[in-house]
């Protein structure tokens, strides 16, 4: 899964073992191999799956590295809140914008020293720590060979006729469904859990993460469904098809993205940094909207796909710091909880 | 006889048992001050007893007539519609959900009949679509074990009963209602149970925050708030309303003893008149219940199954091996438990019931943070997910096994200790030919669960190499809904081998 796309923590609570490893250790010991430095990368599953860029990304650094870049899929921040300090991260990648206050909190990470001057993204960004590698805002998709009158904006959204039906993810279980939380907030202030209320006769149903609800949208059992501007670009470049489409909403998208932070403590703190390095460079972000089908954070528009012009665009994004978010956070998602149930 | 080894082991399992799923909570953190909830969470507690009861209410009671069918007719397709019922069971959650939708959804071919008919279109998204969700994935579970029972009396039994002039109703009362006592209780429980800790079925169906289970709120606590202590109280409450359950259910739950017969199941008699259309209109709606949405995961899988990515078979060749395993160890653990619970012994079947309310997420966490400070996390995650995958079906295996072997020991214990029969020859000749044919079915049982998802164990995780049903999550993370589909197709497929191969295995065994 895509990180942009899916910023879930789902999927990587099935991780499972594998019996492969557990035959490969003994080969994995010997000594020729013992002398290639390792760097451990702990990424999101979405970023290290066959699907997501993580695997031609290794490819390519271990080229200039002389050294083993070694994925391990996990949840991210649970798994360096309980390891601490004897995380075996050197680079941790795939974090959200909602979790990068409880990483921070963590106190492991150190400083990513790139130069955020030379990044394009529509909000400022003033990060030394976490340094974001792929971006996209919120927005709702629809087919547009089924819903010729898109909403244009939120009040449109919910004075569509009574059968058009959207699908939401819970907020207490995506990412998706928080930085939608965290829209209306921004979008409606003290009116929030008023407009949630409006809402609620559309909304078919709640899903734990990203992945139930596109489903339930391409499935056909709902009209709209919470994701990405940049969902379309998936279904352009893999699929050649031309009806999936962002609504474009006058008060503005809110503003995500995945971000890279490497270890304070590594063992390995040069190939940490040159892979900090890395992830500004053309390679890694000519892959994003290639293989994440977000937008990169660096990247000359000659090399964009061409499928991306034709993405709709946010007139504005909008995003909470993430200290606002997360004073603002369990009394919205309160809002949003009353609003819905009533 | 071999009774007090059997105790002893039985003793060492559940000691076991206890300690995987209690441990864990104090690694959390649990503690006893401020035992108060929050109004959310008895909003949740609330909806999940809600649900749950009615869930496992209804599948029970419609399970009843359906494995009465069963029981009593003989049909051309029998054989491989009983196989069929493991199948709603070990579909992956979303999956199914998908199937149903499929079926029941607002495009779905229910409201599609419903309007070619002028009926008004009918809503699956709420209440409703949760208890038909769980009814589609444990009423097929209820009517297996309810049609042991009934597999179970003796065929003397009703050769008596007929030979007395017994009326169907009368047969009903003396013969087949004790046997109902003493099955539908433990069924009930199970499903209970497992709706107890149901997450993205209720969210995805429950059509909105009101569908807001105990488990979402443990989630919620670990993911969001990371506040440990929280989650593990919350997953204390699990296990007190599991523990709760075992003690009403065993209440209710009577012996039946009919005796030892001579092992040949011959079945109820089927009678004519309008309990035959009863019957037949029992199996056909239940057939179709079940089959139309495994129909839709077919179809919707089957036309990428071909142009699968390489990854997916060697997902598919992990996923064999663990649940093989996984199978292996909750076999070998349900069979002594069982055994030991024939002898009356009643703390053995709370040991072996209360895994079911685990979570597994509270499981995960509190397990890693106890082995952590020792071991290389990732270098546990196999051991770990064999052992988890076990623990977390064994109550599956020994409510399987339980009934029949304590009617196995109320038979045939006098008989074994008459020929002073040692341990193994006790097995060999008098358990195993008698427990076969459940043993076949739990073994398939166990292994179609391991197969699809029970060892939720993100922590462990290593690097990044998948099982199938985590395939089909990160496919449909990436935008990849067929590709998912139709590995979900093989996901199912391959549960479902090996469901029929160790139950068509058992069944075959027993016969001979």
């Amino acid at each position: 899964m895509h990180g942009m796309i899916h910023p879930d923590f789902l999927p990587s609570f099935l991780e499972r073992p594998m019996l492969k490893r557990l035959f490969l250790l003994p080969l994995l010991a010997t000594p020729a191999l013992a002398d290639t430095p390792v760097l451990t990368v702990y990424a999101s599953t979405s970023f290290a799956s066959e699907w997501g860029p993580g695997p031609a990304i290794e490819t390519a650094f271990e080229k200039v590295c002389g050294c083993d870049l070694q994925y391990r899929t996990t949840d991210l921040i649970p798994s360096l809140m309980l390891e601490g300090k004897n995380t075996d991260a050197d680079v941790v990648i795939g974090i959200s914008t909602d979790e990068t206050l409880r990483a921070r909190e963590t106190g492991l990470f150190g400083p990513h020293n790139q130069d955020l001057a030379s990044l394009s993204l529509p909000v400022e960004w003033t990060d030394t720590v976490f340094l974001p590698f792929n971006y996209g805002d919120t927005a709702f998709i629809y087919d547009n060979t089924k819903l010729t009158n898109p909403p244009r904006n939120f009040e449109e959204l919910a004075s569509l006729p009574e059968d058009v039906k959207i699908v939401i993810q819970d907020p207490r279980s995506s990412g998706a469904g928080l930085a939608l939380v965290l829209w209306v907030k921004s979008v409606y202030g003290d009116k929030a859990e008023e407009y949630w209320r409006r809402l609620a006769p559309h909304i078919l149903t709640v899903t734990k993460g990203w992945s139930e609800a596109y489903g339930l949208f391409t499935a056909g059992e709902a009209d709209l469904v919470m994701s990405y501007i940049t969902s379309p670009a998936y279904h352009m470049i893999v699929e050649n098809d031309y009806t999936k489409v962002a609504a474009v909403f006058d008060e503005g998208h809110y503003f995500t993205a995945e971000v890279v932070g490497q270890i304070a403590g590594t063992d390995q703190p040069e190939l940490a940094q040159s892979f900090m390095n890395f992830v500004l460079s053309e390679t890694f972000q000519e892959m994003i909207p290639r293989v994440n089908f977000g937008f990169p954070v660096k990247l000359d528009s000659s090399l964009m796909p061409p499928e991306f012009a034709k993405l709709n665009l946010p007139p504005k994004s909008l995003f909470y710091s993430e200290a606002e978010g997360a004073a603002l956070r369990d009394a919205a998602v309160a809002e949003w909880q009353r609003g819905l149930s009533q | 006889m071999a009774d007090r080894a059997v105790t002893l082991a039985a003793a060492g399992l559940a000691a076991a048992v206890f300690l995987l799923l209690l441990a864990p909570l104090g690694a959390l953190g649990l503690t006893f001050q401020g035992f108060a909830f929050s109004a959310p969470e008895l909003a949740a507690l609330r909806f999940t007893l809600l649900q749950a009861t009615l869930s496992a209410a209804l599948s029970v009671a419609l399970a009843v007539p359906v494995a009465r069918a069963l029981a009593r007719r003989r049909f051309m397709g029998r054989s491989a519609l009983i196989s069929i019922l493991g199948a709603p069971f070990i579909l992956p959650v979303i999956v199914a959900v998908l199937g149903l939708l499929a079926v029941f959804g607002r495009a779905g071919w229910f409201n599609d009949a419903l309007g070619l008919l002028g009926l008004p279109s009918f809503s699956v998204y709420g209440l409703q679509g949760v208890v038909l969700a769980h009814v589609f994935f444990n009423m097929p579970l209820a009517v297996r074990m309810i049609l042991h029972g009934w597999q179970a009396i003796p065929a003397e039994r009703f050769r008596l009963a007929a030979s007395l002039g017994f009326t169907p109703r009368a047969s009903l009362r003396h013969i087949e209602a004790p046997m109902l006592r003493e099955v539908l209780p433990g069924a009930g429980l199970v499903i209970l149970v497992i709706c107890l800790t149901s997450f993205a079925v209720a969210l995805t169906l429950g059509g909105g925050p009101k569908a807001t289970t105990i488990e979402l709120a443990i989630y919620q606590a670990l993911r969001f708030d990371f506040d440990l202590p929280t989650a593990a109280r919350l997953a204390l409450l699990q296990f007190a309303l599991c523990a709760a359950a075992f003690v009403v259910a065993s209440r209710v739950s009577l012996p039946s003893g009919f005796g030892a017969g001579q092992g040949r199941d011959g079945g109820p008699p089927s009678p004519n008149g309008w309990r035959k259309v009863v019957d037949t209109f029992a199996i056909v709606l239940a057939a179709l219940f079940l089959a139309l949405p495994l129909l839709a995961v077919v179809l919707n899988g089957l036309p990428g199954l071909v142009d699968l990515p390489e990854t997916v078979w060697a997902a598919a060749g992990r996923s064999l091996a663990i649940a093989l395993a996984s199978t292996a160890i909750s076999l070998a653990a349900a069979t002594v438990l069982a055994l030991a619970a024939a002898q009356g012994r009643g703390w053995v079947a709370l040991a072996a019931t209360l895994p079911l309310a685990a979570s597994s997420l509270v499981l995960g966490t509190g397990l890693f943070l106890i082995l952590q400070p020792y071991f290389k996390p990732a270098s546990l995650a196999l051991p770990v997910t064999m052992t988890i995958n076990a623990a977390l079906s064994l109550p599956f295996a020994f409510r399987i096994l339980a009934p029949e072997a304590r009617t196995l020991y109320a038979d045939y214990q006098r008989l074994g200790a008459s020929l002073g029969m040692g341990g193994w020859a006790w097995l060999r000749w008098v358990v195993l030919p008698r427990l076969a044919r459940v043993l076949g079915f739990s073994a398939g049982l166990v292994a179609a669960l391991s197969m699809g998802d029970l060892g939720v164990i993100a922590l462990f995780a290593g690097e990044g190499e998948a099982t199938l049903p985590l395939l089909v999550q990160r496919l449909m993370g990436a935008y990849r809904m067929e590709t998912a589909a139709s590995a979900a197709l093989l996901l199912v497929l391959l549960s479902f081998a090996l469901f029929w191969v160790f139950d068509y295995g058992g069944r075959r065994y027993a016969g001979t």
